[in-house]
Parts: structure tokens; C-alpha cells; sequence
């Protein structure tokens, strides 16, 4: 775990030095790869570790985004909204497990898939408070320059991905890691010996949750607009499980890995194939997924 | 006769509509084996389940070294001492012999010296899962995945360690192994209760039988007196 936490340590280091190296373009794509990074680490609490294929992630994204976006409209500082979205985010990710949880496997997969859209719904619906389809605008920091902005948000992108980071290796090494890893292989056997299946799913859950609710409300604020087609978009829920999988499924480096090559890709191939970049993307993940069903980690274990 | 370690009176259980247990009563004294047998569908299997606080029984009362178990959870029923060792094995695969049987001891809060020592303890009564210790769990023999199970139940420390299908697709050679294994840890105090489908082993390995059928125990009697009951032989042994 020590070796772990340096290298950990060492990669965040190298990544906040980036602002040095690049231009504004760099900027934005190392703020968008920390996004994705949180969002991998995230997923992999929940499928990666208990083995729960959740399609939540867009619905914990948008919920952060239109909480942190509420509330400063009503007048709440940056940092609170955003602190604001996280908390709204753990609780609600520990209402749906409870109540989600009892499904397995597809079941769970779909019930999770359809909260997003049944979120996308509400915040329409609910026109005087969240704009409805018109979306909602945010009030635009006060700092000095476009650059300062744009370097304020990344730093704030790579705390909270630190945060998710260390969260997830300590889960690891903890009894709470353990335990899910128990229900991923055989969940009526971890029930059978004492272990709380429910309680610890849940917390996978709410783990799942809180830091893509931040991360919703961080890229809320970065983009001064959202909507809900935007924030509650599905591919938010996808792409997390596809960094996972190209990275290595519970794996303690594996979903960063997978967040950055998956934005290379993405970068790489909309700027290079504008017209098919979709289709040129799905094929080049499906060739991941069968060549390398285990992710990139597992390269290394190969080799060694 | 001492108090009974298990006494069961009255218990109901089921899936949904479907009732299995109509009303079990039965006793474990302590110390002894004891056996389960009974033909397919029974209730067997749904007995020791509602035992063990997988299934909570809708009726009836699980007395356990003074204390009541029926409805308590199975986090509850292990840390009063019931250990449970389920059909079917259900080893974590993709983990290590060694891991596996620390999950058994997953409760426990007695320190790292006392686990070190119940392993050192399973190692002397397993040799193989000794020699084992590091692959997964998934790439054991039946027989040796049986005495991995049979061990990481044993790992939580239990008082009585309920074995479900003790023989189920194992060689005889494994089985005289795993009874030889079970009489010596007997030997040492633990009580056990044994589901077995071969009855004529279930009769070897245990002190008192308990036939069960269609939800109820049927009869309850020393194993000597029921390898000399002619309904006992006929429905059960294949011989008359």
C-alpha cells in the first residue's frame, strides 16, 4: 500500500506540474482527463470492487451539477455549492442502493440506467428553480484572468481526484475492501460469514457517488451553463465503465490509466475522423475489450 | 442427559408460499456428532439455512447455549457460535486458500495471535491446504475445496459447525479422509451437525441420526439402532 501511495503521490505531483508545460488547450484537457479520472475511480468502488455493474454515474454527475448550479444561483459561495453537491450526492447514492442493491447483476444494471433519466425528467419539470430546458447559467468567478480561471478549475479537478484516489486505496486496504471483494466473488458466501453484504454495498454505493457529485458540481461552475441533456447524458455513465475496463476492473491504478488513454483516444480520433469519430472510437474499444479483456494493468503483470 | 447446545422445537420455514419446514424439533447435545439425512427435498438444506439465519423462520424457537436465535441475523448466529458450511462449498475462487480461510474469521476480534494459531491449528488437520496456502481457492480438487470450506468454517471458532452435504461428489477416499479429520476435531470439543446424503457414512460418522422427511424429523435415535431398523435399511441403505 506504501508503494501504492508514493507512486500515487509521484503521478499527482507530475500532473500539477502540466500547467507549466502546456497552453489553455493542455489546460482544458488535463481538467477534462482528471474529470474522467474521478469518474473511472468512482465506478470502480461499485463495479470494480463489490462487482455491481452500475449505470449510475450520470445521474450522480447531474445531480452534483444542477445542486452546486442551485444553490449558487441562490446565492451560496463556490466552494459551499460544491461541498453542497457532494453531500446531496452520498445521500441520495445511499437512498437508491437500499433500494437498489437488492437487484443483481442486469437487473441492477437497468434499474441503475434508468435514474438518470428519471432525474433528467424532475429537473425539467421543475422549471423555477432549475431553468427546466432552458438550462441554467452560473455566475462566473471573479478571478483575474481566462487563464487563472481555467487554471483555478483544473487544480480544484485534480484535489478532488486525489481525494478519490486516496479514498479508493484506503477502501482497498481496509476491511471494507475486503469485504466487497467477497461479495464480488460470492456474495451469499460473505453473507454467510458475517459479513454485512447490505451495509457494505451501500457504501460502495455512496463511495460511487459523492466524488462524481463533486465533479458534476466543479464542471458546472467551469462551464458557467448547463442543461439536463448535458449533465444527465448517459455517456457520463459508460465512459466510466469503459476507462475501467481498458484500465483494469479493481484494480488500484487501472482506472486512471484508462481515463487517460480512453481522452487520447477520444482527443486523437474526433480531431483526426470529425466525420466517424464515434464509430472509429466503439471500434477501437471493442478491439480493447477483446484483446485486452483484463485492461492495461494487466500488461504489466505480463511482462514482469 | 446435559443441557442440549441446540434445541430446536416447533420450526416453520419457507420460500414465499412455499412452507418447507412444517414444524421441526430436534436437539444437539454437546460434544457429539450429529447427523442429518433424509431424501431429496426433504428440507434438509432449508433447515440448516434457517439455523444458520440465512432463511428466518416464520415460526418456532432455535435455543442455542441458553440463548434464542430464531429471526436473529446471520452476523448474529455466527458470532453466538453456529458456523456454517455450505452445499455447494461457495469459496471465494479468485482468492487464495489462505485468504479464504481468514474470511472464515472474518468476526473475530481476538487479535492476529490467536487467528495465527487456528491456522497453524487447520494446517495440522489439513496438510494440503498447508501445501496450498497460496494458489486460489478455485484451482483445489473437490475434495480439497471441501476441506477448504470445511476449514475456513472452523476459522470463525464456532461451538457447533453445521456441514451441509459433507460427501457430495467426493471419492471415497476423500471422504474417509474428511471423517477421520471431523472425529479428531470432535475429539478436541466441537460439536457438529452434518447433512449427508450417503447414509450409510452419515451412520459411521455420527453418535445420534435425525431422518428427515417432508419438513419434519421423522425419527431421532442413535445411529447403532438405526443401522439395525429394517424400514431404516430398506428406505436408505439398499439392503433388506
Amino acid at each position: 500500500m506504501k508503494r501504492d501511495a508514493l507512486r500515487a503521490v509521484a503521478m499527482f505531483v507530475l500532473i500539477a506540474l502540466l500547467p507549466l508545460a502546456g497552453d489553455s488547450y493542455w489546460l482544458r484537457l488535463g481538467t477534462t482527463m482528471l474529470m474522467y479520472g474521478v469518474l473511472a475511480i468512482s465506478w470502480n468502488f461499485i463495479g470494480g470492487m463489490a462487482g455491481y455493474p452500475s449505470f449510475a454515474s450520470a445521474a450522480f454527475f447531474g445531480l452534483g451539477a444542477y445542486a452546486g448550479a442551485v444553490a449558487q444561483k441562490l446565492g451560496a459561495p463556490m466552494g459551499f455549492a460544491w461541498a453542497l453537491a457532494g453531500a446531496a450526492a452520498l445521500v441520495f447514492a445511499a437512498a437508491l442502493g437500499v433500494a437498489l442493491l437488492r437487484l443483481r447483476g442486469h437487473y441492477f444494471a437497468i434499474a441503475s440506467l434508468v435514474v438518470a433519466e428519471v432525474l433528467r425528467e424532475l429537473v425539467n419539470a421543475a422549471t423555477d428553480l432549475t431553468g427546466g430546458g432552458m438550462g441554467l447559467n452560473l455566475p462566473i468567478p471573479r478571478l483575474a484572468s481566462i487563464e487563472g480561471q481555467a487554471m483555478f478549475f483544473f487544480y480544484a479537478m485534480l484535489a478532488l481526484a486525489a481525494l478519490a484516489f486516496a479514498a479508493m486505496l484506503a477502501a482497498m486496504h481496509s476491511r471494507l475492501g475486503f469485504g466487497l471483494r467477497c461479495i464480488q466473488q460470492n456474495e451469499s458466501a460473505a453473507d454467510m460469514l458475517g459479513v454485512n453484504t447490505t451495509l457494505y454495498k451501500v457504501a460502495a454505493f455512496m463511495l460511487s457517488g459523492v466524488f462524481v457529485g463533486v465533479a458534476g458540481a466543479i464542471y458546472a461552475s467551469w462551464v458557467h451553463y448547463i442543461e439536463p441533456p448535458d449533465v444527465f447524458d448517459v455517456l457520463y455513465s459508460v465512459k466510466a465503465i469503459v476507462m475501467v475496463l481498458i484500465g483494469g476492473a479493481g484494480s488500484v491504478f487501472g482506472p486512471l490509466f484508462g481515463a487517460a488513454l480512453f481522452l487520447s483516444l477520444e482527443e486523437l480520433v474526433w480531431r483526426n475522423y470529425l466525420q466517424v469519430h464515434t464509430g472509429v472510437l466503439g471500434l477501437l474499444i471493442v478491439l480493447l475489450v477483446l484483446f485486452l479483456p483484463k485492461g492495461l494493468i494487466s500488461l504489466r503483470r505480463r511482462t514482469a | 442427559m446435559a443441557e442440549p447446545l441446540l434445541a430446536v422445537s416447533g420450526l416453520r420455514a419457507g420460500y414465499g408460499d412455499v412452507q418447507v419446514l412444517w414444524g421441526v424439533d430436534f436437539a444437539v447435545h454437546p460434544g457429539e456428532i450429529a447427523c442429518l439425512v433424509g431424501s431429496n427435498g426433504a428440507g434438509k438444506t432449508t433447515l440448516l439455512r434457517a439455523l444458520s439465519g440465512l432463511l428466518p423462520p416464520s415460526e418456532g424457537s432455535i435455543r442455542f447455549a441458553g440463548g434464542e436465535l430464531a429471526g436473529a441475523s446471520p452476523e448474529r448466529v455466527l458470532g453466538a457460535g453456529i458456523a456454517h458450511v455450505p452445499e455447494g462449498r461457495r469459496l471465494f475462487a479468485a482468492m487464495s486458500v489462505r485468504d479464504n480461510l481468514l474470511m472464515g474469521a472474518y468476526l473475530r476480534r481476538d487479535g492476529a495471535a490467536a487467528l495465527a494459531r487456528d491456522l497453524e491449528r487447520i494446517y495440522e488437520v489439513f496438510p494440503i491446504l498447508a501445501e496450498r496456502r497460496a494458489q486460489d481457492a478455485g484451482t483445489l480438487s473437490g475434495g480439497e475445496q471441501q476441506m477448504c470450506a470445511v476449514a475456513r468454517g472452523l476459522m470463525s471458532a464456532p461451538r457447533l459447525l453445521l456441514i451441509d452435504e459433507l460427501s457430495l461428489g467426493l471419492a471415497p477416499a476423500v471422504v474417509d479422509q474428511l471423517s477421520d479429520a471431523l472425529r479428531a476435531l470432535n475429539r478436541e470439543g466441537l460439536t457438529l451437525l452434518v447433512v449427508e446424503q450417503d447414509v450409510a457414512t452419515a451412520l459411521e460418522l455420527a453418535r445420534d441420526c435425525h431422518v428427515m422427511d417432508s419438513g419434519r424429523i421423522t425419527r431421532s435415535a442413535p445411529s447403532e439402532a438405526l443401522r439395525n431398523d429394517p424400514a431404516i435399511r430398506e428406505a436408505y441403505l439398499g439392503v433388506i
